[in-house]
């Protein structure tokens, strides 16, 4: 196995990621599907690592993306919490602030 | 307390005395609202000054009486600071070190001080009772206090001239003090006007003082006395033993101050009309202050006057005492003729430091500051018994109705007069025999030493001649007050006091008619509320707690007419009045000599002030021999002879020309009331030029003034057609610029900041089609984005 089949891994898992941020209605599929994007991150770097000629600089980084992820989950539960709150809904079409 | 010195303990005392006042003025003027007894604290405060002060004094007497050094500065403490660093001793001509300078004459000085402003405060309590502005009153005469005190224990001529200044703006102030009072007209400009003539008449002499301060600092680099003697006696001795000509010329403008503040000729115009300030401001001014500066500096400033400074001296003073007193004969505002006295005193005492003796000088200056304050407050205390009524004409027999007050300002009367034992004998005395002195020894004799001898005996007679026609027409005769006004008229005519009309003519500078006369046209018709109907049947001191009434004679007198023509009988005045009168009375007595205390010595031994006060012991013995040296072998005999001589002849003569004053005066208003009017006919004209004052103020008026008013007009014109002609000038190239500025601003700088904003604006509309708000959309963009970026760089 080479270098593809990791890569091949990732952009699927990417794809999938992809499809559920921009196709789920509820925000909680959206938030696993950051999850999933930031996990073919995470596979590219470590594959990129293994196959370069860096020492270790590839799983440092995944490392500290599982950090970031579970930092992000926390503060992104949190806002889904106060969003809920705010409009009764996880329905990320029915919170269009933004436009404001 | 010893009587020893300690310099530690005396100086912070002598500090104490400075603070009290000053202390007093700023609670008194910070919180007088909350202060219900302000004028009770302050007094408080002021007795204890006076008891330090005489405590001071008294130290003073008992080293010359054992006949210690008593000379102390305030280094012996370490209390010294300079000008510019705070490291008071060093080394630098640019600093001025400063301390506190306790000697016999400033010891002497700080009694009389101590004693006459507590004496005025007790007296203020009851006469200016219910005036609308008592507690200012009481913190400005604090503060006045104040100033004089700091003027005393001043070491150097720059915080003495600070004090100097200090004092002239409190005059104006006091002077002042009814030019607040709106409900009053004319007390109302007659004392704006008053202040400000005060206070700009003595300011000629303040320069005068300042340019000398510069003229001694640019050549001697101190103004420390101490040091400013020293380097006099050395520049005297360099110089061949002639002053050289600039201490001439610096010593006359030191002299210029005195003549400012001290009111002689030809700044003497000041002095009457700061009466128009209330009665015990006057006795302030009068007695212990500002005109007291004026002579205390000319002591503190002697051995720096060269001999032509003192002929200067000589003349000036001697003319003053002389005119000032054929000015207070004819007067009959009870205020201008001690305010006369005043000036001739002041006189005398110029003219007894320019004739050598200044210890003389500074004795007469403390035992009249004792009498006149009795005098002015005697005075006070009458006006305040006829309710604010000050003509004499309009008196008369009040020496059964106000007892005590009498007897007061007889005792003072005889003190100014220079009757034998009381206080004014013995330092009056002691300038006659200076001029004789002066006159007797062939070395010395010149012509001004003997037109001063006379002119001062003849002032010597007129001032006891005109200080009895006081007595006589205010406590002898019937009282005049309840006179109607045409029988006031006829009384006038049958007791010879006819002059001309007083009402003819404006006062000069700015037309107010003479104060006094207006009161004798007011009081004539006798002018007092129905409140008042029965008080003085009451004890004295009901009188000093009714204050409605009081108030209402201070500030409502001038309004009442003659539908209110019932007179009022003079009272005594309250307690606090009289005790403040009984004790300058006492001192008017023994002031000059303890001679009750020590009957033996009357004639021949020394009074306290010289025991107290002698060259050597003010200047230092180095300063005093060079002044004066010690006479040896024959011409000590010479010398005592001289001595001996002078004081007989001096005692003959201020006695007689006392007695012979007294007695004119007695046969003119007592004996012989008609003799007077009968003068004046016979004077005519001259009598005309002495009741206008000598013309002096309309000369200064014509001169001065009017030369101030061309240069004003001149200045104005130049403002107005050059400066002003420059700035519209100016102003117009401004303007235009501008409007070219602004048409660049609207057109260019506008439009470009508009077509900004119209550009944001068509970019927001485009853009605002895309924000829909949805996250979802904006990462569909995002990722379209992303994809076209990868075609892009994987087609290229």
């Amino acid at each position: 196995m080479g270098l593809g089949a990791y890569v091949a891994v990732s952009a699927a898992l990417f794809a999938l990621g992809l499809v559920a941020i921009l196709a789920r209605r509820n925000v909680i599929y959206i938030l696993m599907g950051i999850e999933m994007i930031l996990n073919a991150a995470n596979i590219n770097f470590v594959a990129f690592n293994r196959f370069g000629t860096m020492q270790l600089d590839g799983q440092m980084f995944a490392i500290f993306t599982i950090i970031l992820a579970a930092a992000e989950a926390a503060v992104a539960l949190a806002i889904v919490l106060n969003v809920f709150n705010l409009f009764d809904s996880v329905k990320p079409s029915e919170a269009d602030l933004l436009r404001e | 307390m010893s009587l020893a010195f300690d310099p530690a303990v005396d100086f912070a005392l002598l500090l104490a005395v400075l603070a009290i006042p000053l202390a007093g003025y700023t609670l008194q003027i910070f919180l007088r609202r909350k202060l219900p007894h302000g004028d009770k604290l302050l007094t408080a405060g002021m007795f204890v000054v006076m008891c330090l002060t005489v405590y001071f004094g008294a130290k003073g007497l008992h080293a010359a009486y054992s006949g210690e050094r008593f000379f102390h500065h305030s280094s012996e403490a370490g209390l010294e600071f300079g000008w510019l660093y705070t490291a008071g001793t060093v080394p630098d001509s640019m600093n001025i070190v400063m301390g506190v300078l306790y000697d016999p004459l400033g010891a002497a000085m700080l009694a009389v001080v101590g004693i006459v402003s507590f004496c005025v405060h007790l007296f203020s309590i009851g006469y200016m009772h219910g005036d609308k502005r008592y507690p200012i009153f009481f913190a400005n005469i604090s503060l006045f206090t104040f100033a004089m005190l700091g003027l005393v224990l001043a070491d150097n001529l720059l915080v003495l001239f600070i004090f100097w200044e200090l004092m002239g703006a409190m005059s104006y102030l006091l002077i002042g003090h009814f030019s607040h009072d709106p409900s009053q007209p004319f007390f109302h400009r007659w004392a704006t006007w008053a202040s400000k003539k005060a206070f700009l008449t003595t300011r000629i002499g303040d320069v005068c003082l300042f340019i000398g301060i510069f003229m001694l600092w640019d050549h001697f680099h101190t103004l420390r006395f101490t040091e400013l003697w020293e380097h006099a006696r050395l520049a005297v001795v360099e110089n061949g033993g002639a002053f050289p000509a600039w201490m001439t010329w610096a010593g006359l403008f030191v002299f210029g101050g005195t003549v400012g503040k001290s009111a002689q000729f030809p700044l003497h115009i000041w002095l009457p009309d700061a009466m128009a300030g209330p009665t015990p401001v006057s006795a302030m001014i009068h007695a212990a202050t500002m005109v007291a500066a004026g002579v205390f500096l000319l002591g503190r400033m002697y051995p720096l006057l060269s001999p032509e400074v003192l002929s200067v001296v000589t003349m000036v003073g001697a003319t003053t005492a002389l005119f000032a007193a054929t000015m207070g004969l004819v007067v009959y505002d009870l205020k201008a003729v001690l305010a006369y006295s005043t000036i001739s005193q002041l006189g005398f005492m110029v003219a007894g430091v320019g004739l050598g003796g200044v210890v003389a000088g500074m004795f007469h200056m403390t035992t009249h500051a004792f009498f006149k304050a009795c005098l002015f407050l005697s005075a006070g205390s009458v006006i305040h018994g006829c309710h604010h009524v000050q003509d004499m004409r309009v008196m008369g027999g009040l020496r059964k109705k106000m007892p005590i007050t009498f007897a007061c300002m007889l005792i003072c009367t005889l003190a100014i007069a220079g009757v034998p034992f009381f206080a004014g004998f013995f330092s009056k005395d002691r300038i006659i025999q200076a001029a004789f002195l002066r006159v007797l020894d062939s070395r010395h004799f010149d012509g001004w030493s003997l037109y001063a001898l006379i002119a001062l005996s003849v002032a010597a007679a007129l001032t006891a001649f005109y200080m009895f026609r006081l007595i006589f027409l205010t406590f002898y005769g019937e009282y005049r007050g309840n006179l109607e006004h045409h029988r006031f008229s006829e009384s006038l005519a049958r007791t010879g006091y006819e002059g001309p009309d007083p009402h003819e003519h404006a006062e000069p500078v700015v037309a107010i008619a003479d104060h006094g006369h207006g009161h004798g046209e007011h009081g004539a018709h006798g002018h007092h509320e129905d409140a008042h109907h029965g008080h003085h049947a009451q004890p004295q001191v009901a009188h000093a707690a009714a204050p409605a009434h009081v108030a209402h004679a201070v500030h409502a007198h001038a309004e009442h007419g003659a539908h209110d023509a019932h007179g009022h009988e003079p009272h005594e005045s309250p307690r606090v009045i009289t005790i403040a009168l009984a004790i300058l009375a006492l001192l008017g007595v023994f002031g000059g000599h303890f001679w009750l205390f020590e009957p033996h010595k009357v004639l021949h031994a020394h009074p306290w002030f010289e025991q107290l006060v002698t060259p050597a012991s003010m200047y230092g013995e180095e300063v005093a021999h060079w002044m004066a040296p010690e006479p040896t072998g024959h011409e000590l005999e010479h010398h005592e002879h001289l001595l001996h001589q002078s004081h007989n002849l001096a005692l003959i003569v201020s006695s007689a020309v006392a007695l012979l004053g007294i007695g004119l005066a007695f046969l003119f208003y007592i004996v012989r009331p008609d003799v007077p009017g009968r003068i004046v006919a016979a004077l005519g004209q001259v009598y005309t030029v002495v009741r206008r004052k000598y013309y002096i103020d309309e000369f200064i008026d014509a001169t001065v003034l009017r030369a101030n008013w061309a240069l004003t007009r001149l200045l104005k014109w130049l403002d107005e057609n050059v400066v002003d002609g420059l700035v519209k000038l100016v102003a117009r190239l401004n303007k235009l610029g501008g409007s070219f500025a602004a048409w660049f601003d609207k057109t260019f700088v506008d439009g470009a900041v508009n077509a900004v904003a119209l550009a944001s604006q068509v970019f927001g509309a485009a853009f605002r089609l895309v924000q829909t708000g949805r996250i979802q959309q904006y990462a569909a963009f995002a990722m379209g984005g992303a994809l076209l970026t990868a075609a892009w760089l994987i087609l290229a």
